[in-house]
């Protein structure tokens, strides 16, 4: 196991990330954060937490499960465990920047763009990702990605985050 | 975390651990009814026949909008009981329902056991909306969520279940539930309609309702089934109601914060006085919403189940 990015790493990437947002949206205005669950939850609050910090006013957070979008239901070996869906703010006409910690095949975030669109009609969606390991398996990219990072597609990256009682961290394997 | 069984024949059979399970995944899709769209795409391609060999409004209703939340295809076929009342028939009729590529059979029945003997036969997941006298799991299920969401926990309290226990398979699959989550189950009814051995599955029985009422947190009344009336188990409804009615004077021996509960459909000024049923304590229509949002975990989570 390798680690990759710790605690300090992490916090300069996404005060990078939340400057990136700010500067192609500028501002807050119809600014709205949604994470996946569950890591992506944790860096949309974090990122919200930045935001704030520059502009001085605050942005919505909201958390999406995608458990009953996905594509792998006749694969998987059990169902993926129902979380909390929280769309804090009425998307429709709103500029929402989708957050993951990891971007991989692509398929969550296609899931994610279903969920999203249920709840309304967005005038655009965002994707910000902390870590880019490749290997798309569909036509996917990140608006904002903290890092990218080459791997072989059986290694496992790991992004441990304090609240879910861990130490901030990446981790490769 | 999941099932074990492909089918969700009874609540005997569940464990703990797969009911909180059901209940919390239930959480996530009473979310969902809550949204302008109501339906997620998880079951996609798959396809739901509801075989109803009884009456049923409200169970067949949530099931199928349960099902179609889920995006499942549907298929209804109400059959006849005069057509199955062979064991081997029953067999048949599912097997013709699984050649045409049913994924979830949902059964329901006059005999007891008839989920079960299709669970043997098919390889499709069999779901038990009501056989017989036996059990109604996911009724017992509805109630767990309501009683957890209304109270904030399922443990530890006083429940009374009231009225006609003998004919109940909602009482019966209730009292499977509620004695693993140690709650304190009391039964209140005639004694014609509620025999003193029940207390060997670890409730209480009761034939006084001001004995019974006593400081229970929940009261779940059940219908009087008038169809099954014709035996004299008591004289006449205006009796019932004299002393196994929930009255306000009645529910004000219960605890305070207490609940209402009825499965459905009601006989009001039978085993209900309307002023409860439509008062603040009722959550009777709660459960009817909370329904969909069980049995649509349910269905979810046995898709995910290979045996």
């Amino acid at each position: 196991m390798k680690e990759l990015l710790n605690k300090q790493d992490i916090d300069r990437i996404l005060a990078r990330m939340a400057h990136e947002i700010l500067e192609r949206n500028k501002g807050t205005g119809d600014l709205c954060l949604v994470g996946i669950q569950r890591g992506g939850v944790h860096l949309a609050r974090r990122l919200a937490k930045k935001v704030k910090d520059i502009e001085g006013k605050a942005v919505p957070v909201g958390s999406l499960d995608i458990a009953f979008y996905r594509d792998d239901i006749n694969i998987r070996k059990e169902q993926p465990a129902v979380r909390k869906t929280e769309v804090p703010c009425e998307i429709t006409d709103k500029k929402v920047v989708l957050v993951d910690d990891v971007l991989f095949t692509g398929r969550s975030i296609r899931a994610a763009l279903d969920a999203l669109m249920d709840f309304g009609r967005p005038a655009n969606i965002q994707l910000a990702v902390l870590i880019d390991r490749g290997h798309r398996q569909l036509p996917i990219k990140a608006d904002f990605a903290g890092k990218n990072i080459p791997t072989a597609i059986d290694e496992n990256v790991e992004v441990s985050l304090e609240e879910e009682g861990l130490e901030d961290k990446v981790t490769i394997e | 975390m999941k099932l074990a069984s492909k089918d969700l024949l009874g609540i005997k059979e569940l464990t703990k651990d797969e009911i909180i399970l059901v209940l919390d995944t239930a959480s996530g899709f009473k979310d969902v009814l809550k949204r302008d769209i109501k339906k997620v795409p998880a079951l996609r391609g798959k396809t739901a026949v509801n075989l109803f060999f009884e009456p049923s409004t409200r169970t067949k209703t949530s099931f199928e909008l349960a099902e179609k939340r889920l995006s499942l295809d549907v298929l209804n076929l109400a059959a006849t009981t005069s057509s199955v009342v062979k064991g081997e028939s029953l067999i048949d009729t599912a097997l013709n329902v699984q050649a045409l590529g049913a994924d979830f059979m949902i059964i329901r029945h006059s005999s007891s056991g008839a989920p079960h003997l299709l669970s043997k036969h098919i390889a499709a997941s069999v779901i038990n909306a009501g056989d017989g006298v036996n059990e109604h799991p996911t009724q017992a299920l509805l109630d767990a969520f309501t009683i957890k969401e209304k109270l904030g926990r399922l443990e530890g309290l006083k429940i009374a279940i009231i009225g006609d226990i003998l004919h109940s398979r909602v009482a019966k699959s209730d009292i499977y539930l509620l004695t693993k989550f140690n709650d304190e189950v009391r039964l209140i009814g005639p004694p014609t309609l509620l025999s003193q051995e029940l207390e060997a599955l670890g409730v209480k029985v009761f034939h006084d309702m001001s004995e019974g009422l006593k400081d229970v947190n929940v009261v779940m009344m059940l219908r009087i089934q008038m169809e099954r009336q014709g035996k004299g188990f008591f004289p006449s409804t205006l009796e019932y109601f004299r002393y196994w009615g929930l009255t306000p004077e009645r529910l004000s021996i219960a605890d305070k914060e207490a609940i209402v509960m009825h499965p459905g459909p009601m006989n009001r000024g039978i085993e209900i006085a309307s002023e409860i049923a439509d008062g603040p304590r009722s959550v009777i229509l709660d459960q009817v919403t909370n329904g969909i949002a069980v049995r649509m975990a349910v269905l979810y989570l046995l898709a995910g189940v290979r045996e």
